[in-house]
C-alpha cells in the first residue's frame, strides 16, 4: 500500500468562539479573525511537518485547494506544492486537487502542474476536484454549470499535456486559439490523475471509465460509506469489463496514534471535535447551492440532515470510522483490517486535524511512521 | 371566467401557463412573469386583474410544470423565449407585469422587441444593479429566513409558512432554486450590459416596488428610474418584495389604471 501523508493547512490559531457564533468558519467568517503573523508560523511549521513525511517514510506528501475559510489556509495548492517540490527529494508531492470550474482559465492549471512535474523531475501527482459547494458562493461561479466546467476543463488540460501543440481548442466554457504548452509534463504520457470526492456515481462512472482509470480517493466519510464508494468503483469497472487495481482506490482519514488507546483519546478529543464540529460545518444552503449536486442527491441529504449537521464527539466519530485514533497497535490493526475488506492500494492520513498543536501533530506522526506505516506499506 | 391549465409546446419547450379572465375579444391581455419561487397557485391579484384583462401566467421555462430546455443558459433565453410565447398566443399590445426575476425578463424583451408589448409594469424587478442597494443573498437565506424577508407584514409569512409542505413542492422549490440559479447567480440578480439598451424600450413603463424590500433594497428603484426617467415610479410604504401581495387592492388599482390610461 502507498502511505501519503495529507494536510489541510488550518488556521490552528483561531479563535473557535468566534467560528462558532458565526455558524461556519466558510464565506462568512469576518477574516480580522486571521492574523497575519500568526499565520505565517502556521504555514512555515505545516510545510516542516509535510517535508517531515518524507523524513519519516512517507511515500506521498499531498496538499488541497480551499477559499476563503478558516478550514484550510491554501487557496492555492501550487505555492505549497512547489515549495514542497524544491525541499523534498524522494517523496512524491500530490495536489488533492485543483478546482477545475473555479478557475477562469484550465490552460493555468495544465500550466503551473507541468512546471511542478519538471522542477520535481517527474514527481507530482495531480488532482482534480469541482471546489466544495461553499467555494461556489466565494468564488461566483455558476454552480450549475459545475459538471459541465469540471469536464470540458479536464480535456482541455489533458489534451493541453498530450497532444502535440499548437492546436485550437472551442469548447463551450472555455476557448483558445492556440494551445501549446510550455513546458509539458515530464511524465509520459502526463502525471497520474486522482479524483478525491465525497461520493457520488457520476464521478465514480467517470473516473473509473475504461479510458481513465483515474484513482477515486473517499475523503473524510464513515467508513461504512467509503466501503460502499469503493465497491461501487470496483463494480463499474467491472461492468465496464476490466478488473479494478487496488492502486485506483484510495481512502482519506483523519489519524492519531497515541502511547496507548487511552491517552490516545484523551490528547486528540478537543483538537478532533474542533475539526468536526467548528471547522467542517457549515449550513446547507452554503454546502449545496443549486446544481452543485443532482436534485436527488441533494433531497437525499436533506433527509439526513439531523445527521450530518448534529454535533460529533471523538467516541461517535472512532465509532462510524470517521476517526481513526488509539495505539499503534489498534490503529495498525484498524487499517488492517479495513484493508482486507477494501483493498485500497493508497491510503491518505491527516495526522494534523482543526486545532491540533505543533508537539502533538509531530508525535502523532512519528508514532505512526514507526508503529503502523511498516506494516501498512509491507500490505500487498 | 376562472384560470384554466393550458400547454404549449414552444421551441422545444412544453410550457405551462393558466388563463383567466375577460376574454380576449373585449379585454387587452395581460401576462404575468413570476419570480424566483414560481407562481403554483392563482393568487387574489391575478383573479382581481382577471376581471378587467385576459390574464396569462406562464411557469417559465424550468420553473413550475414547465420543462427544463437544454438551451435554457441564461436571461437573454428566457427574453427570446417570451417574445416567441407572446407571437404564438398572437397577443396583441400586452401589458407584461412582471415580479422580480420576471421583471428583469420583462426588460430584456422590451429591449429586444417591443412589437407586441403594450406597456411594461415592473415590480420590484431585479436585472439592475445600484450602487449602496445590495440584494439579498437568496442562495444563502434558510428557507423560513427567506420568507419572512419577502413580507414587510409578517402575517403574510406566517401564512406561507403554515402551508403544508409535501415532496411535490419540495421537487417544485428545488427545480425552481435550480433555475434561478442558473439565470441569476453571476452576475448576481442583474445583467450589467441592461443599462446600455433600456433607452430602446419605446412603451410605457410603471415601476412598483415596496419601501422596505429586503431582497431587492428600494434603492434600485430610484437607479431605474435615472436609467428610465419617463417611467412612471410608484413606491408602497410599509410593503415589502411582494407589493401584489401584500398590497393587493391598491396595486391592482394601479396596474388597471396605468394600463388603461
Amino acid at each position: 500500500m502507498q502511505l501519503v501523508l495529507f494536510h489541510l493547512m488550518p488556521y490552528a490559531d483561531l479563535d473557535l468562539a468566534a467560528g462558532r457564533k458565526n455558524g461556519t468558519v466558510w464565506v462568512t467568517l469576518p477574516n480580522r479573525n486571521f492574523d497575519p503573523e500568526k499565520g505565517h508560523r502556521l504555514y512555515n511549521r505545516y510545510l516542516d511537518e509535510l517535508e517531515y513525511g518524507e523524513e519519516l517514510g512517507f511515500d506521498v506528501v499531498a496538499v488541497n485547494e480551499h477559499h476563503q475559510t478558516a478550514y484550510g489556509l491554501m487557496p492555492s495548492p501550487i505555492v505549497t506544492a512547489s515549495a514542497l517540490a524544491r525541499r523534498t527529494k524522494r517523496a512524491r508531492i500530490a495536489i488533492l486537487g485543483s478546482a477545475l470550474p473555479l478557475r477562469s482559465h484550465p490552460l493555468m492549471v495544465a500550466e503551473e502542474h507541468a512546471m511542478i512535474d519538471v522542477i520535481s523531475g517527474g514527481r507530482l501527482i495531480t488532482g482534480f476536484v469541482r471546489g466544495i459547494g461553499a467555494e461556489y458562493h466565494t468564488f461566483g461561479v455558476n454552480p450549475t454549470f459545475s459538471h459541465d466546467r469540471f469536464h470540458e476543463a479536464h480535456d482541455l488540460i489533458v489534451r493541453a499535456w498530450t497532444e502535440p501543440g499548437p492546436f485550437s481548442f472551442q469548447g463551450h466554457h472555455y476557448r483558445v486559439q492556440y494551445v501549446n504548452l510550455w513546458p509539458r509534463p515530464y511524465q509520459k504520457p502526463h502525471p497520474p490523475i486522482w479524483i478525491p470526492s465525497q461520493g457520488s456515481k457520476e464521478t465514480i462512472d467517470w473516473a473509473s471509465h475504461p479510458d481513465r482509470r483515474y484513482t477515486y480517493l473517499q475523503t473524510f466519510s464513515p467508513v461504512k460509506v467509503v466501503h460502499r464508494y469503493l465497491k461501487q468503483y470496483r463494480d463499474t469497472c467491472q461492468a465496464y469489463g476490466y478488473g479494478c487495481e487496488d492502486r485506483q482506490l484510495g481512502w482519506a482519514v483523519p489519524v492519531y496514534v497515541g502511547a496507548s488507546d487511552e491517552s490516545a483519546r484523551r490528547e486528540a478529543k478537543e483538537h478532533f471535535e474542533a475539526f468536526s464540529n467548528v471547522y467542517v460545518r457549515m449550513p446547507i444552503e452554503m454546502l449545496l447551492p443549486p446544481g452543485y449536486t443532482s436534485r436527488e442527491s441533494l433531497k437525499n441529504v436533506m433527509k439526513a440532515k439531523a445527521q450530518m449537521f448534529g454535533e460529533v464527539t471523538i467516541e461517535q466519530a472512532i465509532e462510524l470510522g470517521l476517526f481513526v485514533c488509539g495505539s499503534a497497535e489498534t490503529v495498525t490493526k484498524a487499517f488492517e483490517g479495513y484493508w482486507r475488506e477494501m483493498r485500497f492500494g493508497n491510503l491518505l492520513v491527516m495526522c494534523q486535524f482543526g486545532t491540533l498543536p505543533a508537539d502533538l501533530t509531530r508525535a502523532n506522526m512519528e508514532r505512526f511512521a514507526r508503529g503502523v506505516l511498516p506494516r501498512l506499506k509491507a500490505l500487498n | 371566467m376562472p384560470f384554466s391549465d393550458q400547454q404549449l409546446e414552444l421551441d422545444g419547450c412544453r410550457t405551462h401557463y393558466r388563463r383567466g379572465g375577460r376574454s380576449s375579444s373585449d379585454a387587452a391581455p395581460l401576462v404575468f412573469l413570476h419570480g424566483a419561487s414560481g407562481a403554483p397557485v392563482v393568487l387574489p391579484f391575478m383573479e382581481r386583474l382577471a376581471e378587467r384583462f385576459d390574464v396569462i401566467v406562464p411557469d417559465h421555462p424550468g420553473y413550475g410544470q414547465s420543462e427544463e430546455p437544454e438551451w435554457l443558459e441564461n436571461i437573454h433565453d428566457v427574453a427570446y423565449f417570451y417574445l416567441d410565447f407572446l407571437a404564438a398566443l398572437k397577443l396583441e399590445r400586452a401589458v407584461i407585469v412582471g415580479s422580480s426575476m420576471g421583471g428583469w425578463i420583462a426588460l430584456e424583451m422590451a429591449v429586444r422587441n417591443t412589437a407586441r408589448i403594450g406597456s411594461l409594469v415592473l415590480v420590484s424587478p431585479a436585472g439592475v444593479a445600484a450602487k449602496g442597494a445590495e440584494p439579498a443573498d437568496i442562495f444563502l437565506l434558510a428557507p423560513e429566513d427567506m420568507t419572512r424577508k419577502l413580507f414587510h407584514e409578517q402575517k403574510f409569512a406566517d401564512e406561507r409558512l403554515a402551508m403544508p409542505v409535501t415532496p411535490e413542492s419540495i421537487d417544485l422549490a428545488l427545480k425552481n432554486r435550480h433555475t434561478t440559479a442558473r439565470l441569476a447567480w453571476e452576475p448576481r440578480l442583474h445583467d450589467p450590459f441592461l443599462p446600455k439598451w433600456l433607452h430602446r424600450i419605446d412603451v410605457p413603463v410603471a415601476i412598483v416596488w415596496g419601501e422596505d424590500d429586503q431582497i431587492l433594497p428600494v434603492g434600485i428603484a430610484h437607479e431605474l428610474k435615472r436609467l428610465m426617467p419617463k417611467a412612471q415610479l410608484n413606491i408602497f410604504e410599509r410593503c415589502g418584495h411582494l407589493p401584489q401581495v401584500e398590497k393587493e387592492a391598491e396595486f391592482c388599482d394601479l396596474v388597471v389604471r396605468f394600463a388603461c390610461s
